[in-house]
């Protein structure tokens, strides 16, 4: 070991004046409602960095559902589950059909679908809302589950299609031709080679739909509006209606909304990055 | 189970099945499920909207909404200006994460945290913040100044920067990951013989850096500011679009004439900005569909 030099500790010193900004605006948003998820009401709004009683009784709250804006937070939450897995299986199956049908099939048109595909993922889904709120309604299904489903599933399988397009052209062609050979059919190339090699990018897959469907606000208030309907960031906006609405609650709720999707994304962060970064933009 | 049925019925049908292999046929079944969510969500209600939105009266009355023409200059200025800072900063920090240290390793796994909580809470979160009467900032700016602190969001123009600040703390991480794998795959020899020549840093960066990342900067600002014209949440969460109707960008525009049922006039203002989305687009399907 050698003493650092002066010019090392420049460099690390110029490093911090970087990394010291970086990490407090990354962390103050969150930071802010994590403390007001543990103060007492009293200390919410009086500006310490630190409550003097930190306390978990706004979780008790939560959890016990005793706030008016919380009496359907369990059934809440419960949508939020069941639409988030339910487009997770629908956006892998459609999409892993989809993609293997394109690249291992060679389907006649396939490419135009592709294209078709990707133009969908490219137009922002704020502007689909507003003819999709429509068209749910002349199909009967507002606040409907199956309509926030079906809409977030058609916001999901274009990309997904794509990265998975892109991961199944990797596979050499031989293993298909080796499976013929064999005798196996179609379909017994499509379970028993196919799927186990794709699993990388299947988690991917799977943990980004489940996580979209998870995060959405518009599509779900637009679709949904029964309270007992709804889904948690919808009951999340609904608390602003109210003047004197109970931050901390609200942020209480946040918070507790928040650490899945966190928690899910840190677990399959290795896939994440490696299948859907190489996916998103290729240079 | 139910496309197994439908294959299983097509493989015997005559016309079909003496000019399509069962490969092909498989192909076709497994690519139904897409189309149809394709038709019944895509095709149908674009057109149904197109439809609607045919009336030249609507975009007369577009024309005269002044509201109409703050959210088109608001989005621009959200694109323009916003979307080049918050690449310019994803550039500059994935130079910064690429830094072999311990603790910048660590940083950048807290650094991706916006990107991996929904917007939401924290939207939400920021919003509190700024409350003029009750906020943490202006609860500091009366303690250290004795002053009363602005009211944030009740002034247009910092309110519609505040949502672009939002919107870049939310999608700061992403873009930077992505400039991160594309500075990482440059080879390494190449700055350790500019090392050797004496190459200065910024050199360095002109000469090795930029070149080989410009494709990948470019297509990403397109990619996001494609992306960031349907961003909803960053406006209507933190100011709602007020105040007065002054912070509108078209995608809440859009859902503020859904919301007043004048449906014809919500197509009308995304049909506006078509001319400005398809060349774009276009470009990116040009590029990613190589």
């Amino acid at each position: 070991m050698k003493l650092p030099s002066l010019r090392d500790v420049a460099t690390e010193a110029r490093l911090l004046l970087i990394g010291i900004p970086v990490f407090l605006w990354t962390m103050i948003p969150i930071y802010h409602m994590f403390l007001f998820a543990i103060s007492p009401k009293e200390d919410a709004f009086s500006g310490k960095l630190w409550p003097d009683h930190p306390t978990l009784h706004n979780f008790e709250i939560v959890f016990k559902q005793q706030h008016y804006f919380l009496r359907d937070f369990y059934i809440q939450f419960w949508n939020s589950t069941v639409i988030a897995v339910s487009v997770g299986v629908l956006t892998l199956f459609i999409a892993t059909a989809a993609a293997f049908s394109i690249s291992r099939l060679k389907v006649p048109g396939g490419r135009t679908v592709l294209n078709l595909a990707l133009f969908t993922y490219f137009i922002p889904a704020a502007f689909l809302a507003v003819p999709m709120y429509r068209t749910m309604g002349n199909y009967g299904l507002l606040n409907n589950h199956w309509s926030l489903i079906l809409a977030m599933v058609t916001i999901a399988s274009p990309y997904a299609i794509w990265v998975l397009k892109q991961a199944s052209d990797k596979l050499p062609v031989e293993l298909d031709e080796a499976a013929v050979m064999d005798g196996a059919t179609t379909l017994q190339i499509f379970r028993l080679v196919y799927l186990p090699l794709m699993m990388p990018s299947l988690v991917a897959i799977g943990t980004y739909a489940v996580l979209l469907a998870w995060n959405e606000y518009l599509y779900a208030f637009l679709l949904l509006s029964n309270d007992r309907e709804i889904t948690l960031p919808v009951a999340l906006g609904n608390f602003l209606a109210a003047d004197d609405s109970p931050w901390e609650l609200l942020m209480t709720t946040g918070f507790i909304y928040a650490l899945p999707p966190a928690a899910v994304y840190y677990a399959f962060r290795r896939y994440m990055v490696g299948g859907l970064t190489a996916g998103a933009v290729k240079s | 189970m139910a496309i197994t049925l439908s294959g299983d019925q097509a493989i015997p049908g005559p016309p079909l099945s003496s000019r399509l292999t069962p490969a092909q046929v498989w192909g076709i079944v497994l690519l139904a499920p897409y189309l149809l969510v394709f038709l019944a969500f895509v095709v149908y209600p674009v057109c149904y909207g197109l439809w609607l939105a045919r009336a030249p009266s609507n975009y007369v009355a577009l024309y005269n909404d002044p509201i109409f023409a703050r959210a088109a200059v608001n989005t621009l200025i959200f694109l323009v200006i916003g979307i080049n800072i918050k690449m310019l900063i994803a550039l500059f920090l994935s130079g910064f994460f690429a830094q072999q240290r311990t603790w910048i390793k660590w940083l950048s796994v807290i650094f991706i945290l916006p990107w991996a909580v929904p917007s939401i809470p924290t939207i939400l979160s920021v919003r509190f913040m700024l409350n003029p009467e009750w906020g943490m900032i202006n609860h500091y700016i009366f303690s250290l100044t004795g002053d009363d602190g602005p009211n944030w969001l009740n002034d247009p123009t910092v309110a519609l920067t505040m949502a672009i600040a939002v919107h870049i703390w939310k999608s700061l991480p992403f873009w930077t990951l992505i400039l991160i794998t594309g500075r990482l795959a440059i080879s390494h020899d190449l700055f350790e013989a500019a090392e050797v020549d004496g190459a200065s840093w910024w050199q360095k960066f002109r000469y090795i850096t930029w070149p080989s990342m410009q494709t990948l900067y470019v297509t990403c600002t397109l990619l996001s500011m494609i992306w960031t014209l349907g961003d909803f949440n960053s406006v209507y969460l933190l100011t709602g679009g007020g105040p007065a109707d002054l912070t509108h960008v078209l995608a809440t525009l859009g859902i503020r004439y859904l919301r007043l049922d004048q449906l014809s006039l919500a197509m009308a203002s995304i049909v506006c900005a078509m001319p400005f989305v398809l060349p774009l687009v276009y470009f990116m399907m040009k590029r990613l569909s190589r």
